[in-house]
């Protein structure tokens, strides 16, 4: 079994504001191993990016962790002071973010913030530093590096920006890369090559990938497991083939109708809007948008219920004596292509 | 670079030539001669004093003498002191009110630098609305006010300090403390601002991704960048202060232009009022464009060469 280096436990997060108590992150378990990509999928505020800054010891000032433990090898990075986090910041765990164009520091060339981290961390001098930001920068793909390196970020674009914070990022050769929608805000074409560069440096420097997103498209190709969040919880996690052809939460069924496919003729959407985590929902927090809702799901939370080894799905539907639900035909057609698939893995063994 | 630099300095040219021309025709304007006592002189008297001084010829020969002169480097003679030409009188007289100014606003902009980005570090705690609280006493009162309770408290309760005169650095200290508590006041605000929204921008949060410390990103990054804005307020504030604050100079007896200025509109001493305003004109056009070019040197994104690739 493969190394794990990264375990969260029971994580809960609140957020101070004026209005009260946002309970942002409610109750979150999830784990990465060494070499794998995970991927956090979820609507906007369903606490995927609050999750990544808490490993990163980044929360705003208003946030209280309420409880849980974010175990980093044999470490508990909640316990941690900030003077400690810093030493982990950018050398173990490290982060793209969602906009290149305004992650940079303008007034800085841009050698020098990559040189940044290798100075603060490998206690290396700046000459040093400067040389392997150099080779870093060829490695991501900038061209002409050596005379790249003096320039400043408004002399790049989107996609060479980007590629930047991810040099930047994995200078120090980091054992987790957090990455935070980072092709959010690039072109289509430009997303594709920066999402092959991450696969390609990911062999290539062997760190563990933590993929924040909410494009289900994307997923498919980088991930090996996949969360799914909803209103500060993880519903489904399981293998990306599992949570693809083999999806057991209704709202993960929500998810997959909405991409749309060739066929599709208009694009399908979940109706309604994610609950107000001031006062969360009792039950399972999707039950009033979700058509198959019995009447236990509005009142307790359901556990999560083994599908497989590697697979759980937190739904009422998976309990015994649940009545059998038909999902929508695309869902259906999925489990006739996982069946497949299953039956062509049993010939390959 | 050079083209630039040119095309400045002819635009410079331009407003300088305009200003004169402007000042010189409003300030004939004034009512009043510059004659002090012209009660007790006969028509006679009058007229070959108006002779000496060219003052008989029609304005337009009067203005385009003076351009004559003020090409050459000739402001012409002031009224107030025989026979003083202008630009002696400013020499002997800006040197105090330019040390006086720069020392004000090294003081007030050092300072305020500061007292702006420990606010924002600490933004929405006691440190921050103590300083807001600061700033703004610091910008409400007048200097005047200040500069004499500094007087009376330090200089004559205490006696650390001397009173007035201008006789040493010592004697510089309190007068540069009147008048670079504005400066200071309006700096802190203006970085405070600034540096707020730095703090709150994606880049930053970047620096701590990496695991700078706080300090390192303070002074790494979110300094050069809250400053850039500063830059355009010092410029002109600098000129403001080197060419004299008059009540300043009055209060601490301080040799400077400032006060020789007032007195020269007083008494309709046309010779100076054009000097003095020119030398302030110049001054602030050259910051102008000093400013620009610093602009430039702090920020690569307006830099001037255009020696970026695209």
């Amino acid at each position: 079994m493969a190394e794990r280096i990264l375990d969260v436990k029971n994580l809960k997060i609140d957020f101070h504001t004026y209005a009260g108590e946002v309970k942002a992150i409610r109750d979150v378990s999830f784990h990465l191993d060494k070499g794998e990509t995970l991927a956090i999928v979820g609507e906007s505020g369903s606490g995927k990016s609050v999750t990544t800054r808490a490993l990163m010891g980044l929360l705003a000032n208003n946030a209280e962790i309420k409880g849980g433990s974010i175990m980093f090898h044999d470490q508990d990075l909640l316990k941690k002071t900030e003077k400690e986090m810093q030493n982990i910041r950018g050398k173990d765990i490290a982060m793209i973010f969602q906009d290149p164009m305004t992650s940079l520091d303008p007034t800085m060339k841009i050698g020098m913030q990559i040189a940044e981290p290798l100075i603060k961390h490998k206690k290396i001098e700046k000459k040093k530093a400067l040389a392997q930001a150099l080779e870093i920068m060829k490695l991501v793909g900038i061209k002409d590096a050596e005379e790249r390196i003096n320039n400043y970020p408004h002399q790049f674009s989107g996609g060479q920006r980007q590629r930047i914070v991810i040099a930047i990022a994995l200078v120090c050769y980091p054992e987790i890369l957090i990455a935070d929608e980072p092709t959010t805000a690039l072109d289509v074409t430009i997303q594709a090559q920066i999402l092959d560069l991450m696969k390609e440096l990911q062999e290539k420097i062997e760190t563990s990938i933590i993929f924040i997103t909410h494009d289900l498209g994307v997923v498919a190709g980088m991930a090996d497991r996949v969360a799914v969040m909803y209103a500060g919880e993880i519903l489904e996690y399981g293998t990306v083939d599992e949570i693809f052809y083999n999806p057991q939460h209704p709202y993960t069924w929500g998810l997959l109708n909405s991409m749309p496919t060739l066929d599709s003729e208009e694009l399908e959407s979940i109706p309604g809007t994610p609950p107000d985590l001031l006062d969360p929902p009792k039950g399972d927090p999707f039950a009033p948008r979700n058509p198959y809702a019995m009447k236990i799901d509005a009142e307790e939370k359901p556990p999560y219920f083994q599908v497989s080894e590697t697979h759980y799905a937190a739904t009422w539907l998976l309990a015994p004596g649940a009545p059998a639900v038909t999902p929508p035909p695309e869902i259906q057609r999925r489990y006739k292509l996982y069946a497949e698939m299953m039956e062509q893995q049993k010939i390959g063994k | 670079m050079r083209k630039y630099l040119l095309k400045r300095i002819f635009y410079m040219i331009l407003t300088l030539f305009l200003v004169a021309t402007l000042t010189f025709f409003l300030m004939k304007l004034m009512p009043g001669t510059p004659f002090t006592n012209q009660q007790k002189m006969t028509a006679e008297q009058i007229q070959i004093v108006n002779e000496q001084y060219g003052l008989n010829k029609p304005i337009w020969q009067q203005y385009l003498l003076y351009l004559a002169g003020m090409v050459h480097g000739d402001f012409g003679t002031s009224f107030q002191f025989s026979n003083q030409p202008v630009s002696y009188l400013i020499a002997s007289r800006i040197g105090a009110s330019a040390q006086l100014g720069v020392q004000a606003m090294i003081f007030g902009v050092f300072f305020g630098i500061i007292i702006g980005s420990v606010a924002a570090i600490n933004r929405n705690t006691w440190i921050d609305t103590t300083a807001t609280v600061l700033s703004i006493i610091g910008k409400s009162v007048p200097n005047f006010v200040l500069a004499v309770l500094l007087q009376y408290y330090i200089a004559l309760k205490l006696g650390w300090l001397p009173v007035a005169d201008w006789n040493g650095f010592v004697y510089t200290i309190l007068p540069t403390i009147a008048l670079g508590v504005g400066p200071l006041a309006e700096t802190s605000r203006f970085v405070r601002t600034g540096m707020v929204d730095v703090l709150n921008s994606d880049y930053i949060e970047l620096a701590r991704a990496k695991g700078l410390s706080k300090f390192g990103i303070v002074y790494h990054h979110a300094l050069r960048n809250s400053l850039i804005p500063l830059v355009t307020l010092i410029g002109p504030y600098t000129v403001a202060l080197m060419t004299g604050s008059m009540v300043i100079e009055n209060i601490f007896s301080i040799p400077g232009i400032g006060e020789q200025f007032v007195k020269s509109i007083t008494t309709n001493d046309y010779p100076t009022i054009m000097g003095v305003t020119m030398l302030f004109s110049t001054g602030l056009v050259l910051v102008i464009l000093l400013t620009d070019i610093i602009y430039g040197i702090i920020d690569p994104r307006i830099r001037l060469t255009g020696g970026s690739g695209e």
